[in-house]
Formats: C-alpha cells, sequence, structure tokens
C-alpha cells in the first residue's frame, strides 16, 4: 500500500515538492508563462518559429461575437472549442461530426448551436481559465490523427506527452483517451498513460489511474506494439519548443496528423508527474545528467543525445554516434 | 544561488520568536499554560482622620514593583477628593486634596498584587549620612553604645545586628534604656547607625497574612552595605532579611501617611489572598508595555477579542501548509478550510459540519439547476450568493422554530467563500466527476477540522495571544517547510506501484 521514501528515491521518482522548487522554480522564468498559459498565444509564437499546430478556425473575445460563432464553424465537420487560457484540458469540447443543426461529441451526444454558443459564453468569462480571468475561445480544425493508433485509443485523439528539460528531451508517455476519461487526455480523469521509449518512440508499459496496463481497457488492445511514427522528428519539434518559450522545465502535447506529421497541441509549464507512472521510471537520473550538459547544443543534437542516453536496456546496442554536425532547424 | 540568506533569515525569526517568547515569560511573568494558578493579594489601605474645616491634603506612601511581588491594578475611593499620583526618588505616593473638609473622614486605597519568583533585589539607591547631634546626656550614651557595637563587629551588617541586638529586650543595656526613654526604637537605631558612618534608612512593610484587618504597617531598617547593596533588619530582634510575605509600602525614608489640615490621621490595611488563573491574571496586568513586552492587552477589550481570533489564522495557515506540503491533501480553495474552520469556532464542531454539509448540498443542487438557465459567471455566482444566504436564514428561523438554538449559528459561516466553494464544487462535478468532488470536498473537510481543533486548542489559543513571538516562529517554520523537496505522504503511496516490478 505504501512504499519507503528510499524505495522511491532509489528509482529516482521526484515528487511535486522537488518538482516546484527544484526544476519549475528555478528553470522556469514567471515572466514567461504567458506564453503558455495563453494557448492563442503559443500558437502564433509557434508560427513564428516554424512549429507545426492545428489550424485556427477563429477566435471568439467578446460576448457579443459569440452571436459570429455559428458562421465561424458553418463548413467544418468537425471542431475543438477550447479556452486560450484553460488548464488541465479543462472546457475543451470536441466536435465530432456535424449534421444539420446537431454537433456531435465524440460520445454521440448531441449538442445545438445553444449549446455551443453557451460554453463560448462561458470560457469569455473565465469559468476555465485560471484564476477566473476573462478569456478568449478557440476554435480549432479537428485533428485527423493517424490510423495507425485509432485501435490504441476510444473516441478522443491521443496525444504525446514529452518533457523537455533545457531543451533535451528527457521522459515521453502517450495518452489514450477511455471511456472513463470522456474523451479527454487527461490521466487523472481516467486516461491510459504509455511510457515512451526516447530512442524508438516504442512502448514501454501503460497504467491507468496510476495502476499498471497492458491492454486499452476499451478497445482491449494490447499496448505493448505500439510505435509512434516518424518519431524523431516529433521529438525534434518538442525539443525545438525550449528555444521558442525559454522555459528550461517543459511539457510539449504532441499530436500526429494524417497529413501533417507531428504537430504541437499546446504546451505546459508544470507538467505533472504521472509520466513517471507511465514509465515506471522516475525523471531524476535523467534531469540530473541534462543539468550537466552544455546548454549551447542545436536541437538535433540534443534529440541525439537523449534518443542515445535514455533508451531503455538492450534497445540501442547498436546506434551509430548521432552526427555533431547536423544543422539546427531554421527558425 | 546560495541558501544562506535563506537560513540566516529562518534562524533569525526562530531567534527573535523564542527570545521574545521567553523575554514574555519570564520578565512579565506570562505562563506557558493557560491553566496555571497564580496568588494574588488584594490589600486595601484606609487612612482615617478628623479634619477641622480647612483644606486637607492627604500623601499616601504607596507601593511599586518589588522582589516576589507584581503590581496589577489599583483603585482608590475618595469621594469629593481630588487625587493625584506622584512619582519622586522616594517613591510613588497618592496626593489627595480638597478645599474644605470636616468631621471624621475615610479614603481608600487598594491594590492587587500578583506574586512572582523574581529574585532579585529592587534596585534602591543609598540614602546620604544625616549630621548628627545629641543633647546631653545623650551623647554620651550614644557614643557609647555605638563603640561597644563597633569593637564587636567588623562590616556594617554585623555593627548593625550588634548595635539592635543591644537595643533588644533582654540585653538592654543602662546606656539603652536610657536613650529609649527619649527616642523611638527605629529612629534612634537609624541615627546611631548614621552617626557611626552606616548608611541606613527606616522603611515601612506590610507583612502580609491572609484575611488580616485592621493592620498596621510595621518598620524596618534598610542597611547599606555600598552603593547597591543592603539588606533589611528587623529593628525588634535583629534578624538579617526580607521576609517572604513582606511587602515594602515605603522606601523612600519618608512616612508612611502625611496629613495637613486633619488630626488623629491613621492608616490600616486589609488583607486578602487569592489564586486566580494565570490567564487572568495576565489580562489584568498594567499596560506599562515598552515596544519590548509589545501585548495585545494593552488594546481595548473589544479589540482584543478581534485579535484573539486574527492571531489563530497563521494557526490555520500553518496546518494548511503542513496538510498540503507535506501529506499532500487536495482542498478545493488553499485557504478555505482556515475560514470554515474559523467558522467552527463560533458554531462548535458538530453543528458547523452539519451546517457546512446542508448549505453545500442544498447550494449544488440548485446551482445544478441555474446552470440550465445559461447565465454569466459573475451573476452566477452572485445568484449563488443569494441562494446560500436564503439557505441559511431558512434553516436558522427553522431550527429557532424546532427549539435548536444551535442552528442560529449557522449564520457565522462565511457566505461568499461558501458560494465560490459551491460554484467550484459544481464545476468540478461536471468536469471530473463526483469522485473528484468528494476527494477534494472530504480533504477541504479535513483540513478545516484539522485546523479547528488546533485553533480551538486552550493551549495554543493561550499561547498564539500572550506571546507575539509565537508568530515569527509559526513564520520560519513557513518558511522552511516551503523549502521541502522531499515526497509528499501520499505520494509514497501514489508511486508505490513504481517500486513492485
Amino acid at each position: 500500500m505504501w512504499a519507503l521514501p528510499g524505495q522511491l528515491s532509489r528509482r529516482g521518482i521526484i515528487g511535486m515538492n522537488r518538482r516546484n522548487i527544484r526544476y519549475i522554480g528555478r528553470y522556469n522564468n514567471r515572466r514567461l508563462y504567458p506564453l503558455v498559459d495563453d494557448k492563442l498565444k503559443t500558437k502564433l509564437l509557434a508560427e513564428e518559429y516554424g512549429i507545426t499546430t492545428p489550424a485556427l478556425i477563429g477566435t471568439v473575445s467578446t460576448q457579443f461575437g459569440v452571436k459570429a460563432l455559428g458562421g465561424m464553424v458553418a463548413g467544418h465537420s468537425g471542431f475543438v472549442i477550447k479556452p486560450a487560457k484553460g488548464s488541465g484540458g479543462k472546457g475543451i469540447l470536441v466536435i465530432e461530426r456535424v449534421d444539420g443543426d446537431g454537433f456531435y461529441k465524440p460520445s454521440g451526444a448531441r449538442l445545438g448551436l445553444e449549446d455551443l454558443v453557451r460554453h463560448v459564453s462561458n470560457i469569455l468569462s473565465g469559468l476555465y481559465s485560471l484564476g477566473g480571468t476573462p478569456d478568449v475561445a478557440m476554435v480549432e480544425g479537428l485533428i485527423n490523427f493517424d490510423e495507425a493508433l485509432s485501435e490504441y485509443t476510444y473516441e478522443g485523439v491521443p496525444d504525446i506527452r514529452v518533457i523537455v528539460f533545457r531543451g533535451y528531451p528527457v521522459m515521453a508517455m502517450m495518452r489514450l483517451s477511455t471511456a472513463a476519461s470522456d474523451g479527454k487526455a487527461n490521466l487523472h480523469q481516467g486516461a491510459v498513460g504509455v511510457g515512451l521509449d526516447i530512442a524508438t518512440g516504442t512502448a514501454v508499459r501503460g497504467v491507468q489511474f496510476d495502476r499498471s496496463r497492458r491492454d486499452h481497457p476499451d478497445t482491449g488492445h494490447e499496448l505493448a506494439s505500439l510505435r509512434i511514427p516518424e518519431w524523431t522528428s516529433l521529438l525534434q519539434l518538442a525539443a525545438g519548443c525550449y528555444e521558442m518559450t525559454g522555459l528550461g522545465y517543459l511539457g510539449t502535447d504532441m499530436v500526429i496528423d494524417r497529413d501533417r506529421g507531428p504537430m504541437l497541441l499546446e504546451l505546459n509549464a508544470r507538467p505533472g508527474l504521472a509520466i513517471q507512472m507511465a514509465n515506471g521510471e522516475g525523471l531524476r537520473p535523467r534531469l540530473d545528467l541534462v543539468e550537466k550538459q552544455s546548454d549551447r547544443l542545436g536541437v538535433s543534437e540534443r534529440v541525439a543525445f537523449s534518443q542515445r542516453h535514455f533508451a531503455r536496456l538492450g534497445v540501442l546496442k547498436d546506434l551509430p554516434e548521432p552526427e555533431l554536425a547536423q544543422p539546427c532547424p531554421s527558425k | 544561488m546560495s541558501r544562506l540568506p535563506f537560513y540566516l533569515i529562518v534562524g533569525l525569526l526562530m531567534a527573535l520568536g523564542i527570545g521574545t517568547s521567553l523575554h514574555r515569560h519570564i520578565q512579565m511573568e506570562v505562563p506557558w499554560t493557560p491553566g496555571e494558578q497564580r496568588q494574588i493579594w488584594e490589600v486595601e489601605a484606609i487612612v482615617d482622620f478628623t479634619a477641622l474645616g480647612d483644606p486637607v491634603r492627604v500623601d499616601l506612601a504607596l507601593p511599586s514593583h518589588q522582589r516576589g511581588y507584581r503590581i496589577l491594578t489599583e483603585n482608590t475611593a475618595s469621594p469629593g477628593y481630588g487625587l493625584s499620583f506622584l512619582q519622586d526618588d522616594s517613591g510613588r505616593r497618592a496626593q489627595w486634596s480638597i478645599r474644605s473638609a470636616t468631621g471624621s473622614q475615610q479614603l481608600y486605597y487598594s491594590v492587587r498584587l500578583q506574586v512572582t519568583d523574581d529574585r532579585r533585589q529592587q534596585q534602591i539607591l543609598q540614602p546620604p549620612l544625616r549630621d548628627v547631634s545629641w543633647e546631653r546626656p545623650y551623647d554620651t550614651a550614644a557614643s557609647q553604645v555605638i563603640e561597644s557595637a563597633w569593637m564587636r563587629s567588623a562590616d556594617p551588617y554585623t555593627f548593625a545586628r550588634q548595635l539592635i541586638r543591644d537595643f533588644s529586650e533582654d540585653r538592654q543595656g543602662e546606656n539603652a534604656r536610657l536613650l529609649l526613654t527619649q527616642f523611638e526604637r527605629t529612629p534612634l537605631l537609624v541615627r546611631l547607625l548614621n552617626q557611626a558612618g552606616v548608611h541606613a534608612r527606616e522603611v515601612n512593610g506590610l507583612l502580609l497574612e491572609d484575611g488580616r484587618r485592621r493592620q498596621a504597617a510595621t518598620s524596618w531598617i534598610m542597611v547599606f552595605e555600598d552603593e547597591q547593596n543592603w539588606a533589611l533588619f528587623d529593628p525588634r530582634t535583629a534578624d538579617q532579611g526580607q521576609p517572604e510575605n513582606l511587602l515594602l509600602w515605603e522606601t523612600g525614608g519618608r512616612a508612611v501617611l502625611e496629613v495637613q489640615g486633619g488630626t488623629n490621621s491613621r492608616v490600616t490595611f486589609s488583607m486578602l489572598s487569592r489564586n486566580q488563573p494565570a490567564a487572568a491574571a495576565v489580562r489584568s496586568q498594567l499596560a506599562d508595555d515598552t515596544l519590548l513586552n509589545f501585548s495585545i492587552h494593552s488594546l481595548p477589550l473589544e479589540e482584543q477579542a478581534l485579535f484573539q481570533t486574527i492571531l489563530l489564522i497563521p494557526i490555520g495557515a500553518l496546518v494548511v501548509v503542513f496538510l498540503r506540503i507535506l501529506v499532500g491533501i487536495k482542498t478545493s480553495g488553499t485557504f478555505m478550510p482556515v475560514l470554515i474552520a474559523l467558522a467552527f469556532i463560533q458554531t462548535t464542531l458538530l453543528t458547523g459540519l452539519i451546517g457546512f454539509l446542508l448549505i453545500v448540498s442544498v447550494g449544488l443542487v440548485i446551482r445544478n439547476y441555474l446552470s440550465y438557465l445559461n447565465l454569466l459567471l459573475v451573476a452566477r455566482v452572485s445568484a449563488v450568493i443569494l441562494t446560500v444566504i436564503a439557505i441559511i436564514s431558512i434553516f436558522s428561523v427553522l431550527s429557532y422554530r424546532f427549539g435548536l438554538n444551535a442552528g442560529l449559528t449557522i449564520t457565522f459561516f462565511p457566505m461568499i467563500i461558501l458560494a465560490w466553494t459551491i460554484e467550484r464544487m459544481s464545476i468540478l462535478w461536471e468536469e471530473e466527476g463526483p469522485k473528484e468532488v468528494l476527494i477534494q470536498g472530504g480533504g477541504s473537510l479535513i483540513t478545516a477540522v484539522l485546523a479547528y481543533l488546533a485553533m480551538n486548542n486552550p493551549l495554543i489559543r493561550h499561547i498564539t495571544f500572550n506571546f507575539l513571538g509565537v508568530q515569527l516562529i509559526i513564520m520560519a517554520l513557513i518558511l522552511l517547510v516551503g523549502n521541502y523537496t522531499g515526497y509528499r505522504l501520499l505520494e509514497l503511496r501514489r508511486f508505490k506501484p513504481v517500486t513492485e516490478d
């Protein structure tokens, strides 16, 4: 039932207090928080730095503008409404299918336009934002996620969380939504977390509700065979967010679009610790190693470093030395 | 980044906090526990005299803080008289005055004294030597008495003892008897001591005995060894040292009572001993606080009661800090539980818990309906505030009708905080489901109950109210906990599966 503190620290598990003081407090400058707390700002910044994000259909920033919502979403077969300053997936409404006047959530529940208007109105008045401040609603295009991954998820889009520390990707997991999580990819709401090997993007192990899992609870598909396509370019995209935001301890949420490849969904300046559960391994040794590295390296060098040093045992014994002269991706 | 300044600040706060608390305990006699009993003496002085129809001035010596006794409060009763308190080198005195009075007069002065463990000797300045001249044949007698005592002594104290002994009943010689026919014993002894070059003065004291009435002050001889050190001698027995129950009333070398415009004056004392809780004794201390003795007790009573509550809030905050950082309990709103705990103090725990659950659950049902009305956030929360007020009013009236007076205390709940709690829990319910509501609501309630138990503890109430230094210690503790990077208690459980394979 209870672990001893010694057992946890031997495995390099870091707790909330250590994360807050030692990493977030030290490496994340408060001044930079608005860049990631406001998804609209993140999106505009990402465009500037050449990082792909889902298409923006439009924004609503005044209660008066709510009337334009119907016109804005007309012609789109699916879209996502989210608060720009929401946290923990709060207030994100996914419309998968539009049928005349009906808007359908992934669960099949039907909403009318007035429901969407009410939702946007709630977002604007700050219901989902940090501290209840007035907010902006963003309408984004639906992500066409890779078919290869569809059998691993129930309803919502599976996303990939990569912890990027000082620009080095240190740990990754995929979050698969379940019936219990209502299509949302948040672990504490019941999504399944699958730890990913940094070297190859293959599954390490899975957890749901902090307990070990071998298969998806709804689709029944076993998790071990999961392998993320375009893994290295996904890691490079994630690592590039360090230059983009300047935040040293960053949670990047990525998705893989069938047509556009890896995309940045959102950033988190206070990423959770459940990723350690999904990987069955503590962050501490990896963070300690990265702290000893120079911060002069380019994106692909850092990714190569991580892939070599954070590979799971036996997976990557004969990986060739990364070419250190690789140019950084252009901004 | 050096942590040295941080630990310096924490150390400084700790040292300051402990230092000022110890100072208050030792210097001001404030006890650590509220239950400690302190002995209190109530002494009443009654001045009797017959006025002659002229202007009257009455001058009465008053006691001051001294070894073993601390003055708590003093009162006077003197209808028609003007009264002023004077303080000079010779001590404190009360002066009554009236333009004209006739017949028997009575003036009252009463003082409450607390028995203390303070063992330091009072600072009293050595009086100058007085020139002494005698008429015949007393001069010869005096010098012979002095010479005889001088031969048998080595220093001022032994000399005084020998001299007094020569005047005691069984050893009186011819010379002593001769001198006693003309002079009173104590002034005579002081005179002889002065003549021999020993600094001495007559002082008046009161032997405290429980329940005694109409006692007179007794005279004592204060003999100085040097500038600062002195000893008391009993002029009757030559015993050296101040008896435990002797309260020095007048130490300036003046008379205890001086009356102008009256005759047959005398002062008598009655005294009574009582035990009272130390906390009450602290409360009635004179407000002669300096900055170092900075105390809430110098404020008016109403503000004191307010501060009693305010000073408890840091305790609640400390409980929240411990539970969130060291244990990892989730609460709805960081310090909401502290405010609920404050309400519990007013309502008592059981009534408070029932009231809280009633208001929040009824509020949640109504809030659920409000969410269908599609209102803007501020308007909806305002509507919830009104709902909370309505619930509180209805429950108050209902419980009063049913004869449950405890139900009336439900009004002590902070309504706006409750409204926000309901709003937040309702959103939590919609987004994360009832389980998370139970976790956070339960966490808040547990925190509130623990904070209540801490804040309602008589010992903690006593210490936070009487030792302001404790606030600095709490501050230091909070800073220290804020620096803790170890695991939270609940994380030991959360991360347990990782250690299993």
